[in-house]
């Protein structure tokens, strides 16, 4: 999925560390801004990276999220260490939530983290070990261009 | 609608990006949960929302919300002021519910972010 790579960048995201929650995804947002990748493609990825983030600092111990930008596309992939997912179909239902009060707190745990990414992203790939951890690979093509 | 009017009918105050309160707004959204906002949201989105940590910020400056409300009299922690500022993001704080707060801005013909699209296919 790599091969051909424009820009490769890895980012550590550590779970539980909620007051710097987010900022791998603004800066990803930035760089996209830099490099002038369309709008509504930024969009679409800065949210669904955001998600993605805010489920590894919620729930993981620590991740590394690739970015990789090729001229087909922008992957985002993320490994994390943690507890995993044991059903990934019923996580991948909108609403379904095991977050914590604190998580709740935070405006996060509505259950729409993975359906949000998916709806956002061209192409979503997980797959999850119970118990250490779990991958995401998330697609957006740069051949599709919504209108703003 | 300009901010400044918007400031007026939710009688608010406005407390950083004090600028910009000639910028138009179209629709508007409400929601204490970010992961709503971030499905919602659309770019140029004014974001009514109770969550006055750091997370609504991030969450406008995402989706592209030009502006953010906070209801209810809640008060953001400085840094969270600091941070919209450097995202140039105008913050407002009402007194009023979020219930009082939206449905002041909609009586005053601010639609929401579904009837704003419908009226723009509509127009189409």
């Amino acid at each position: 999925m790599h091969a051909e790579a424009e820009l490769s960048l890895n980012f550590e995201i550590k779970g539980k560390n909620f007051s710097q929650a987010g900022t791998i995804s603004t800066k990803i947002k930035e760089i996209l801004q830099e490099l002038g990748i369309p709008m509504s493609i930024i969009r679409r990825t800065a949210i669904a990276a955001y998600e993605a983030e805010m489920n590894v600092v919620m729930y993981a111990d620590r991740a590394n999220l690739t970015l990789c930008l090729t001229p087909a596309g922008i992957t985002i992939s993320i490994n994390d260490k943690g507890p995993g997912i044991e059903d990934i179909k019923q996580a991948m239902e909108e609403g379904f939530s095991t977050a914590t009060d604190e998580i709740r707190e935070m405006g996060f745990g509505a259950g729409m983290g993975l359906p949000n990414i998916k709806k956002n992203s061209d192409k979503m790939k997980i797959s999850s070990i119970p118990g250490k951890g779990t991958s995401l690979d998330i697609f957006f093509s740069l051949s599709k261009v919504s209108e703003q | 609608m300009k901010l400044k009017e918007i400031k007026e009918i939710l009688q608010a105050k406005i407390i950083c990006s004090k600028n910009l309160l000639d910028i138009e707004i179209h629709f508007a959204g409400a929601a204490d949960l970010m992961s709503d906002a971030l499905a919602f949201g659309e770019p140029g989105l004014l974001l009514l929302t109770g969550l006055t940590n750091s997370q609504s910020i991030r969450t406008a400056d995402i989706i592209g919300a030009k502006a953010v409300v906070y209801v209810r009299g809640k008060k953001p922690a400085k840094d969270v002021i600091e941070f919209a500022q450097s995202k140039k993001i105008p913050v407002l704080l009402t007194k009023f519910m979020m219930f009082t707060a939206c449905g002041r801005l909609f009586s005053h013909n601010l639609p929401g972010v579904h009837e704003f699209k419908e009226k723009k296919t509509n127009a189409r």
